[in-house]
């Protein structure tokens, strides 16, 4: 039963707002389906971050909803329909905005880190 | 921007929400099919891939749900959950329609009353700054508010320094003249400032000005508003046309608001100042009018009291003859006004208030059978993924659907009863409640219809929702099966209707102790019969009957002429019936006695030789007036037992002389020839008071009541009594008739007791009614949860007789339980209301007792049904359900 979960995983102590920005960024490369999306953040993550199914799909109709991302419906490569998500020009706003941010914080968290 | 943005594209969504979900459903159909790929490409099985992945991903109507949230307005689901509550509310129309009718009937009940007592208590005096203003009275042994005179009043005005201003007013009733010769009219006699000192302004023509209520001012008068619209049709040309009020002409100068009222000088079509000319406004012992003044920023009416108290003093000093023993008395004038009224009003909202409990405990306790009965129903939409939050807010939205159905019908009993209650209050007692004008829903009234809303709504949410979060509840959901469920509700819902009962008794026994002091206030000994009188009232006008003999040349011819009438055994005339007022009172001493200028006040009657005859009083001993004697004759009195006992403890009255206190004037004795039983003169509530009876012939007024006996039907007669007199002259003005019984009932006195017992024990019969359809839902409930109980114990050899014990044990608790703490809280109440009650205690044995055994039979009864439905429980049947 080693695939079903890998200790490593972390659930659901991802940052609040921290979901949205990775989306975002996978959402760079290449317009994704929402399975797509859940496994290339795994993937990328070296499978530290599994996303699921409960947080990823409400997650997507929030950018939706701010129009972040737009999503069509397309033919996969085994011919199946699925739904593909792209990044908009504010979606990719929005996503250096949050990568700044995200990365004060970060910078903030690592200067108190080394200090301590 | 961006919350534009999102609420644009919510609507949009919420315009194409079934693709939404459909394409929803199916992206994530696809993603688990991809994992379902991923899995087994790892070496499982389709079918544990399937599980697994269905596992990874819990319940996919709540994963839905949690898209939808991000996707939806927060409305939908409460709109959601609002037609949920309407179709489930519908599924169960008996116990819809039961809950709202109740509900509504305890909101009606409350609303309704709580705007009278708001309109009377509430509400502010319609006049500036009300709080400032205070009633001025003189202070007698007699009354607490006693009429001032006007040279005293005058006085006061002069030398007070705590008043802004002090003003007088004084009802009076007026002659006009009509199309049909004279009729009574209504009128005040006020000082100048009146109007000015309450802050009321004229909507036409121009208020008094200073000075106007002088003998030497032309005569002018201000139309109330009803006056105003009846008389003169409301054109604005009223103003400077001519009206004669009592033969004297007067100018018309203004009308006043149409909300204006002043209670304690109405009823009053015409406000006249006060031009001082008759022999009683200059006369310093005759005492007439009240005082209405308002205080300086700084000074209380404590304060104000003193002051006037102290003025009183000096005066009492300047003019011992007249104003020994005349104080001072200073009220805030909304004690004035709705001072008596207030216990009554307080009493009723109680009741009402308790009805209210009653009617929501009894919804509760409805809520909780059917929280109940759901329970399955919980469990599979607990287990079809509604979360525990999502349940509870269900119940809250049915309780607020409840709640807000039964008010709302509530709401519109309330109007209708209101309408109802003011329809049946006499007019002339309206008229001395003019608050009640304009009853109504208002701000206030609304705000308490939504205070009691909400806590029955916050009652109605808490009740099932506490029983959904109790682990007891869990366990039940789990078993899912009936087996043992029902004890929280019996625990619970038995309480409820403990509480319910112990209410209900209390509403009976105050309903009860009411009835009583009804029941002994009609049937009061008056020293009269009532029955078969019908009287009238007469105004001879003064220009053709100023002079004594006149009024009696008058007295004869009408006694003659009525007695003429069919039917008619006596004829009496009084200047005032019975039951009226122990007011008119006279000063008298009592020759051959030391007298050190005291007043010895009492009422006086000047009555006809036939008038104790006409009204069926009791003579004790001595003799009645004859027709002949008049002023020549020598002067005689009757006198009524209470006089005895106060004035003649340990002598024989008959014979003794008395005189009135006359300054200056030597006195005129006047014999005691006669004692007759206790009249009630005043309301029937009242103690009777020593009271002096004068021939009419020795002391004839203008205006007087005729009593007249008859053997046939009175009510016949009342008309009649009109015509003759006007017949003898249309000039006179004969009003007011009615029948003694019509008065009796008609008093204030009467009436609120009736009125107050008559709506408690509505009240109280609901509660009843409530209380006893509760405990059988309690015990019907119980029988239907322990059948397989029963079934088991009758399966085991239980006599029928054993399981009638068993059911009505349960029953007999929880009805003496609650009849015990019921009884306990009664006489707390009843003590509480002593004030109402007449010649009842608050521990009144026989209301108790009574009480407990209507309650003890009809719960009895109640709990029988269910009993006997248990007791022919089929064994078999009982045992194979499960």
């Amino acid at each position: 039963m080693a695939y079903t979960s890998n200790p490593m995983t972390i659930k659901r102590d991802l940052m609040p707002g921290t979901l949205d920005m990775l989306i975002l960024k996978t959402l760079t490369r290449a317009p994704l389906h929402g399975y797509g999306i859940a496994l290339s953040i795994k993937s990328l993550s070296l499978d530290v971050l599994n996303v699921e199914e409960g947080s990823l799909y409400p997650a997507l109709q929030r950018l939706l909803l701010q129009s972040w991302v737009k999503a069509e419906w397309k033919m996969t490569e085994t011919n199946r329909r699925a739904r593909y998500y792209t990044l908009t020009a504010s979606g990719r706003k929005q996503l250096s905005k949050e990568l700044s941010q995200f990365e004060q914080m970060i910078a903030a968290i690592g200067r108190v880190l080394q200090d301590a | 921007m961006t919350s534009i943005h999102r609420f644009l594209n919510k609507l949009r969504i919420l315009a194409h929400r079934e693709s939404f979900d459909r394409e929803l459903q199916e992206e994530m159909a696809y993603h688990r099919e991809q994992k379902i790929q991923e899995f087994q490409s790892r070496g499982m099985t389709p079918q544990s891939a399937r599980h697994a992945v269905s596992r990874e991903f819990g319940n996919d109507t709540s994963l839905k749900e949690q898209s939808r949230d991000v996707i939806g307005f927060w409305f939908e689901t409460t709109l959601q959950d609002f037609r949920f509550s309407l179709r489930q509310l519908r599924k169960n129309l008996v116990f819809t329609s039961t809950a709202i009718c109740v509900l509504a009937l305890g909101t009606c009940a409350s609303i309704s009353i709580f705007a009278f007592v708001d309109a009377a208590l509430i509400k502010p005096l319609p006049y500036q700054d009300p709080s400032r203003l205070v009633g001025v009275f003189e202070r007698v042994a007699l009354f607490e508010h006693s009429n001032l005179s006007l040279p005293d009043y005058l006085d006061w005005k002069k030398s007070n320094e705590s008043f802004t201003s002090l003003e007088a007013y004084q009802h009076h009733g007026v002659m006009l003249n009509g199309a049909s010769g004279a009729e009574p009219g209504n009128s005040a006699r006020v000082s100048d400032g009146f109007f000015r000192v309450l802050g009321v302004a004229p909507i036409l023509g121009r208020d008094f000005y200073a000075g106007e209520d002088l003998l030497s001012a032309p005569r002018t008068v201000l139309l109330s508003y009803a006056a105003w619209q009846k008389r003169y049709g409301g054109k604005a040309d009223v103003l400077g046309q001519s009206i004669t009020l009592d033969g004297n002409p007067h100018v018309i100068i203004g009308v006043l608001p149409r909300q204006f009222h002043f209670v304690p000088a109405e009823p009053a079509e015409f406000w006249t100042t006060i031009h001082a000319s008759s022999e009683c406004d200059l006369r310093r012992s005759c005492h007439g009018f009240y005082g209405v003044a308002r205080l300086k920023p700084s000074v209380s009416a404590h304060a104000a009291a003193a002051e006037m108290e102290s003025i009183a003093q000096q005066l009492q000093q300047q003019y011992p003859d007249s104003n020994s023993g005349q104080d001072a008395n200073v009220f805030p004038l909304t004690e004035v006004i709705v001072g008596d009224i207030r216990p009554i009003f307080l009493l009723l909202l109680s009741g009402a208030g308790l009805l209210l409990v009653i009617a929501t405990v009894n919804v509760a306790s409805l809520l909780l059978v059917r929280s109940e009965s759901r329970k399955r129903e919980i469990a599979v939409r607990g287990a079809l993924g509604a979360s525990p939050a999502r349940l509870i807010r269900q119940f809250v939205t049915e309780g607020l659907v409840l709640v807000a159905a039964g008010t709302s019908l509530g709401l519109a009993f309330a109007h209708a009863a209101m309408q109802l209650l003011t329809k049946l209050i006499p007019a002339d007692l309206i008229d001395r409640m003019a608050f009640l004008h304009d009853l109504g829903f208002n701000v206030r009234v609304l705000a308490f219809a939504g205070m009691i809303s909400l806590l029955a709504a916050l009652l109605f949410t808490l009740t099932p929702a506490l029983r959904l979060a109790s682990p007891e509840m869990r366990q039940d959901l789990a078993e899912g099966s009936r087996g043992s469920a029902g004890n929280t509700w019996r625990r619970v819902g038995s309480k409820l209707v403990v509480l319910e009962l112990a209410t209900a008794v209390v509403l009976l026994v105050v309903a009860g102790l009411l009835g009583k002091s009804l029941y002994l206030l009609l049937r009061v000994d008056i020293g009269m019969q009532p029955d078969h009188l019908a009287t009238l009232q007469v105004a001879a006008p003064r220009a053709t009957y100023g002079k004594d003999e006149q009024v009696i040349v008058l007295e004869r011819l009408v006694l003659s002429k009525l007695s003429g009438l069919p039917g008619v055994k006596a004829v009496g005339i009084s200047n005032d019936l019975p039951i009226n007022g122990w007011g008119d009172t006279t000063w008298f001493r009592i020759l051959g006695r030391p007298w050190h200028g005291e007043h010895n006040e009492v009422p006086e009657r000047d009555v006809s030789a036939d008038y104790f005859t006409a009204i069926g009083a009791k003579l004790l001993r001595g003799r009645y007036f004859n027709e002949a004697e008049d002023k020549p004759k020598p002067h005689v009195a009757i006198i009524n037992q209470a006089f005895e006992k106060v004035f003649f403890p340990n002598e024989d009255p008959m014979g003794k002389q008395l005189s009135y206190i006359n300054m200056g004037i030597p006195p005129v004795p006047i014999e005691i020839v006669g004692i007759v039983q206790d009249i009630k003169e005043g309301q029937l509530d009242t103690k009777n008071m020593p009271a002096l009876y004068i021939p009419f012939n020795q002391a004839p007024g203008n205006f007087f009541n005729v009593a007249v006996r008859t053997s046939e039907a009175e009510q016949a007669l009342v008309p009649a009594l009109a015509a003759t007199i006007h017949q003898i002259d249309p000039g006179i003005a004969a009003f007011a008739g009615a029948t003694m019984t019509d008065i009796i009932n008609d008093s204030p006195s009467a009436y609120i007791h009736r009125s107050s017992a008559w709506l408690v024990g509505g009240f109280a019969a609901i509660a009843l009614l409530l209380g006893v359809v509760g405990l059988y839902g309690v015990v019907a409930y119980s029988v239907s949860q322990r059948t397989r109980e029963i079934g088991l114990r009758m399966a085991l050899g239980a006599q029928r007789s054993s399981v009638y014990q068993l059911i009505l044990r349960e029953a007999g608790w929880l009805v003496a339980i609650g009849i015990a703490i019921g009884l306990v809280c009664s006489v707390a109440a009843a003590t509480l209301m002593r004030g109402v009650l007449f010649n009842v205690r608050s521990w009144d044995l026989p209301t108790l007792v009574g009480v407990a055994a209507v309650l003890a039979i009809s719960t009895l009864l109640a709990s029988y049904i269910p009993a006997r439905r248990a007791a022919s429980v089929d064994p078999v049947e009982a045992l194979r359900m499960e």
